[in-house]
């Protein structure tokens, strides 16, 4: 399968064509996204539209765009003005936004092809794409697991060959986590990078949109165009987009590493093994490895099910049968939203709107949201202390490899527990990413996570590069 | 649950209302971990990264296209969203 930056000289240099490269991803869709439903909606008509165009403006003598001729995958929840948008949920089916992302319009500006919008657990709620309201996802490196989520489709379509590379939104782990379970690489960048702008709002302080690529150089590149400030995302930060690919081959000689010496319980030993062999990488490449303490981390999982949910519930309260979307008749205006709403939802996403409503109502606030809005400044009190002394931490992506389908869905603590090492860095606002780094059980693909401090994502790429350059 | 049901705007069923209950009831036990901490004098954190008061400069932009957004409502009627009688019923 063509990286992406092999389709972007192709495509620039004339070796390729848009054309021939969109036909050869859509063949494989048509191949094979039947068994894996990575897709909600394949735009194969536009795409061969699109392709077309760069191809005329490429003959023509314009000059390639620094994505030109990339098949890139949307997930559901990012708005495609005309073309449909659902969140995976029944709520939104059939609804065609009146507008673009902002990252749909950088996408179209740099020459990439969108391929179609994938599947995700509704409202991007879940963490095996099994939430979703039209079906889950199959993992492609064996269908019988689940491709983690809630980004699964994204994930599942760059494992595939679907797409040289995907966007997906990452509020607790929902892009690093389906990485690391389909053996792709995932970004989460720092919070106010990418702008939020057309992104279906799950939890606003948390909610990322960041890539999916098969490499480190892919994703980097692709970072660079979709980052930088938006006047229309009032808390993207202020400053012109990072530069990521000149530093990839930098090596890490130097750099010091976190090792976290009072990580959460419940990691497979397996996942526990690559990340010894992970640090052992970096120590042979020159890097020091060093410990650091974050003994607010077992604390993650509650406050951010407490303030994920809550801003959830205030976020879905739109979904009101009014403005968009799917209307339950009923005789009044209460009877027609409680209608709609039942109708519409999912039971994952009722339970965190009932959490989050509970956990807002008056006389829980401070002994809930209150509280953990505390706790989330311990957490991101720990990591400053930990980032005066290493330059980025590593962890495991995931506790386990890719989980069988229904393993978890009876249990949803059990299912919440899966983004206990990727939730941290979504409450400090921090970058994180992760990196296929060898095999576990059943030689499913184990992913390394890489984590650094606000906008350290050049010291994030020079490690990962360096763990890619090691497996 | 059945007033936080009506104050998310939810009409869950006894059975589901049951279930939740329990599952709900079963999470806010694993959430009490944090009754055990001190967080007397602790800044709540409710934004990540410190931007305050983002406004643009008071000029007229282009906003959505009004009939491509009522298009796309369940019900709407001469440039309105039309929705069922607000006030007569009980709520």
């Amino acid at each position: 399968m063509k990286k992406l930056v092999e389709i972007v000289a192709g495509v620039g240099g004339g070796s390729l064509t848009a054309t021939s490269v969109v036909e050869e991803h859509l063949d494989r869709i048509r191949t094979r996204d039947g068994e894996i439903h990575a897709f909600n909606l394949v735009t194969a008509d536009q795409a061969r539209k699109d392709a077309a165009k760069i191809d005329a403006d490429i003959k023509a003598g314009k000059k390639a765009g620094p994505l030109a001729g990339v098949p890139i995958a949307l997930k559901d929840n990012m708005c495609t003005r005309g073309v449909e948008t659902t969140c995976s949920s029944k709520i939104l089916q059939g609804w065609k936004p009146p507008y673009d992302a902002t990252v749909v319009g950088k996408l179209r500006e740099a020459g990439a092809v969108i391929v179609g919008k994938t599947n995700l657990d509704e409202f991007a709620m879940g963490s095996s794409t099994e939430n979703s309201a039209f079906g889950p996802t199959k993992n492609p490196l064996d269908v019988s697991r689940v491709p983690g989520g809630s980004s699964g489709g994204s994930a599942a379509a760059v494992s595939a060959g679907f797409a040289a590379a995907s966007l997906g939104s990452d509020t607790g782990g929902s892009i690093r986590q389906p990485a690391a379970l389909c053996g792709v690489v995932g970004v989460k960048p720092t919070y106010g990078t990418v702008s939020r702008y057309g992104l279906v709002a799950f939890a606003s302080s948390l909610d990322q949109i960041g890539p999916f690529t098969q490499d480190v150089r892919d994703a980097a590149t692709l970072l660079e165009v979709i980052a930088g400030h938006d006047p229309l995302d009032s808390t993207s930060i202020p400053q012109p987009a990072i530069s990521l690919v000149p530093v990839l081959d930098h090596g890490v000689k130097g750099m010091r590493v976190g090792r976290v010496t009072d990580l959460p319980e419940g990691c497979e030993p397996d996942v526990l093994e690559r990340l010894e062999a992970a640090f052992d990488a970096l120590r042979n490449a020159g890097a020091t490895i060093v410990d650091v303490e974050l003994p607010s981390l077992q604390y993650c999982l509650t406050a951010y099910y407490l303030i994920a949910p809550a801003e959830a519930s205030s976020n879905l309260a739109r979904y009101d049968g009014v403005r968009y979307g799917n209307r339950v008749d009923a005789p009044d205006l209460n009877a027609m939203y409680a209608a709609t709403r039942e109708s519409g939802f999912g039971e994952e996403v009722k339970r965190r709107i009932m959490l989050g409503t509970y956990a807002l109502s008056a006389g829980y606030f401070e002994a809930y949201y209150g509280k953990a809005l505390k706790v989330r400044r311990l957490i991101y009190d720990d990591f400053a202390r930990a980032y005066t002394k290493v330059d980025a931490i590593l962890t495991p992506t995931s506790p386990s490899v890719a989980f069988k389908f229904g393993s978890k869905t009876d249990n949803p603590l059990a299912m919440y527990l899966c983004d206990v090492f990727t939730i941290p860095t979504n409450l400090a606002g921090h970058p994180a990413m992760s990196v296929p780094f060898g095999l576990g059980a059943d030689s499913m693909p184990v992913g390394i996570q890489v984590l650094a401090t606000t906008l350290g994502e050049q010291s994030m790429f020079k490690v990962a590069a360096e763990l890619e350059r090691a497996s | 649950m059945i007033k936080v049901s009506r104050l998310a705007r939810l009409s869950l069923g006894p059975e589901q209302a049951e279930k939740m209950t329990a599952q709900l009831a079963g999470m806010l036990e694993h959430f009490r971990d944090i009754d055990a901490l001190d967080l007397a004098g602790v800044e709540p954190m409710t934004q990540p990264y410190p931007i305050k008061n983002v406004l643009r400069e008071d000029v007229e932009v282009e906003s959505l296209n009004r009939e491509e957004v009522l298009g796309q409502a369940p019900a709407a009627e001469s440039g309105r969203f039309r929705v069922p009688p607000i006030i007569g019923f009980d709520v």
